[in-house]
């Protein structure tokens, strides 16, 4: 059962890290809490259905089409929402506010579009297969989505780290008036960054849609409750912490059950981003004072 | 000149005459739903099955000739908006009757409004335990959980030989927490042991940690008093975790919705329902063709609750004699309501006044048997 249950947490730990990933990257390098992360995640799984069933799309076509479309749902809040906020010198609560209203806006569109009923992908779309090894089981779809989604981290982490534009990117996260200073098109990389993080909201949609079964339009609120404990966890800023914060936020949940209950799993999780706050503000992962996006 | 006077004096007579003849005039019925906000779900098909009727009984010449009209609101799902909504349809709108909300938790909210006003509230979609208590104005056509689960039980641990068995539900919702609160005292009445009991809140997804345990108490089947989104992931991972006993669900788990998401996960679920959607009695068979007729979609539980709950008020409308007094009226409905009974989509109907409570009368709860059904080859096949 042990074995199983490490299983489980890796495998929801990496959906947390999935949906972290865009979020902290909007927050590294925009400075902004974007709280209508959770609707271009729902808004993406909604593009990726209706391209499969009502366009007849493959699946290889349909997740970059709606990754796209999700990215450019993104550019469309930076550029009428968080461009105008930025260019008024607005105080940080301002673009929060202003994307809780972006939220409510595309839930009810969605309600309006789609219906509040649960849907999901066509069940023949992937093998409903289980890999065993011993008594651990994983559906193969799983297996691969965990694969999928550590293969973006790697991609995003690398991006930064080792590329000019990462680079350009993590100067700008440092300071968005020395970036221009030095050259650096600011205001273009915000656009580029808000439609990459836009995309991989919309790609952690479409995952966890497919992983779960369960694409509905108020998908996204709960997993923005969990994406910002998972980057407050891990530390704010970082990619890489927020990745690690989501995993340990997994294995802290499926932990609880395991050794506690099921009854004080979210009591234990959110009384944990408590104490972080309280005594490592940095995060478990992040570096204290450095600013790494 | 003569044609051209004739309608006009037939149009004078007409008026003339009206003391004598009861005018044409519209009934004016509240329905107070969620339309959107989660809860929409439920509220949408029921409103559904409520405009469905109203057509049909006023296509067939209304109550003597009177149309009944639906005044719809939305109560978003909410307490408050349910309060809001009542308000409005009670002093504003002058409704004789109200029907709604959506959610037990709104009813208990909303309802002691009408109560007080001496309005009939009267819920197709309520049944968590106590809605009736609050007093002799409140109405339900909804069989309570209470009332449907040891039938569903019973029949379970019949067809299964049931010892031992597993409960998962969602402890934040006052729908499935009342759920599993009967669960919990029907299988203490069958002394059936409760080997593990999990947990989950609304919005989760995963659900294999709980799972995972689930499986190693080795249940003979598994309790699920949860609604049919989290149903339908539950049993889907719950396969995938190689868990192979039945799934015994609640009022939620009685949706076409739960085997369209499962698909064959769903294989040896038993529900229990006040609907069946293939019992053969020709008003239900009606309803089905007529909803898909206008709708294009299937109705669900909801929606025949709500198509036949007008149907019950349209026959004790029929019984009485409208005055045109507000106050009058609504007592007279209020008093004409308990001995109606209905043969309609969910079948045979009527009322059953509930026990005194504190000492106070208590309002009307549904007396029905439901019906209990095992998922067989991707298909609710009644159990007998």
């Amino acid at each position: 059962m042990l074995e199983q249950q490490i299983v489980n947490a890796i495998s929801l730990g990496s959906v947390y890290a999935l949906f972290a990933l865009g979020f902290t990257l909007i927050f590294g390098i925009l400075g902004v809490i974007n709280l209508s992360h959770g609707g271009i995640f729902m808004l993406g799984a909604y593009a990726a259905l209706l391209l499969l069933t009502r366009v007849n799309l493959p699946f290889w076509a349909a997740l970059p089409l709606a990754m796209i479309g999700a990215g450019l749902l993104g550019l469309a809040i930076d550029a009428l929402i968080l461009k105008v906020l930025r260019k008024r010198g607005a105080p940080h609560l301002m673009p929060m506010i202003a994307t809780i209203g972006a939220a409510i806006l595309m839930t009810s569109l969605a309600q309006g579009l789609f219906g509040s009923e649960t849907r999901r992908f066509p069940i023949d779309l992937f093998d409903q297969e289980n890999l065993t090894f011993g008594s651990i089981s994983i559906p193969l779809l799983q297996a691969s989505i965990t694969g999928l989604s550590v293969v973006l981290m790697v991609l995003m982490i690398w991006i930064l780290r080792r590329t000019r534009l990462g680079q350009a990117l993590r100067a700008i996260a440092e300071s968005p008036r020395a970036a221009a200073l030095l050259g650096i098109p600011v205001e273009r990389l915000f656009h580029l960054t808000s439609f990459v993080a836009a995309a991989l909201g919309g790609a952690a949609g479409i995952l966890i849609g497919l992983s779960f079964d369960a694409i509905s339009p108020f998908m996204g609120q709960p997993m923005l409750h969990k994406g910002i404990a998972a980057i407050i966890l891990g530390g704010l800023e970082a990619v890489r912490a927020a990745v690690l914060g989501g995993l340990f936020l997994g294995a802290t949940e499926v932990f609880a059950v395991t050794f506690l209950s099921s009854e004080y799993r979210d009591a234990l999780s959110f009384g944990l981003l408590f104490l972080v706050l309280l005594w490592r503000p940095q995060g478990l992962f992040g570096a204290a004072a450095t600013r790494s996006a | 000149m003569r044609t051209h006077l004739l309608p006009a004096l037939l149009a004078l007579s007409a008026l003339l005459a009206q003391p004598a003849l009861t005018r044409a005039e519209d009934i004016r019925i509240g329905l107070a739903e969620a339309l959107t906000g989660p809860a929409s779900q439920y509220g949408v098909p029921i409103r559904n099955g409520f405009i469905l009727a109203q057509d049909a009984i006023n296509a067939k010449g209304g109550i003597n000739g009177n149309r009944i009209v639906l005044v719809e609101e939305d109560e978003r799902g909410k307490k408050e908006e349910a309060i809001n909504v009542y308000k409005k349809l009670i002093f504003q709108d002058k409704v004789l009757l109200a029907f709604g909300p959506t959610l037990s938790n709104s009813m208990f909210a909303a309802g002691p409004i009408a109560n007080s006003a001496r309005v009939v509230a009267f819920g197709t979609s309520n049944t968590a335990s106590g809605i009736t208590d609050i007093g002799p104005y409140i109405f339900r056509s909804s069989p309570m959980e209470a009332d449907v689960v040891p039938v569903t039980l019973k029949t379970a641990i019949r067809h299964l030989k049931l010892h031992q068995v597993g409960i998962i539900y969602g402890n934040d919702d006052a729908f499935t927490k009342s759920g599993y609160d009967v669960f919990k005292q029907a299988l203490e009445a069958e002394h059936i042991a409760v080997v593990d009991t999990e947990t989950y809140a609304k919005g989760d997804v995963d659900f294999k940690a709980q799972l995972t345990k689930l499986k190693a108490a080795q249940p003979d089947a598994i309790i699920c008093p949860c609604l049919s989104e989290e149903g339908a992931n539950i049993l889907l991972q719950a396969r995938a975790l190689g868990i192979k006993v039945s799934f015994i669900g609640g009022n939620g788990f009685n949706s076409p919705k739960l085997l369209e998401n499962a698909k064959s996960a769903a294989e040896g679920t038993i529900v229990g329902s006040p609907w069946f959607d293939g019992n053969p009695s020709p008003e239900n068979q009606h309803f089905i063709a007529a909803y898909r007729k206008k709708y294009g979609t299937d109705p669900n539980q909801f929606s025949a609750q709500g198509y036949d709950a007008l149907f019950i008020v349209a026959n004790a409308l029929r019984k009485i004699k409208l005055t045109g007094q507000l106050e009058q009226d609504r007592q007279a409905l209020r008093d004409a309501l308990p001995a109606i009974q209905f043969d309609g989509a969910t079948g045979h109907f009527a009322f059953r006044p509930a026990p005194p409570h504190n000492g106070k009368p208590g309002g009307y709860d549904a007396d029905q048997t439901p019906f209990v059904y095992i998922v067989n080859h991707g298909k609710f096949t009644l159990l007998k």
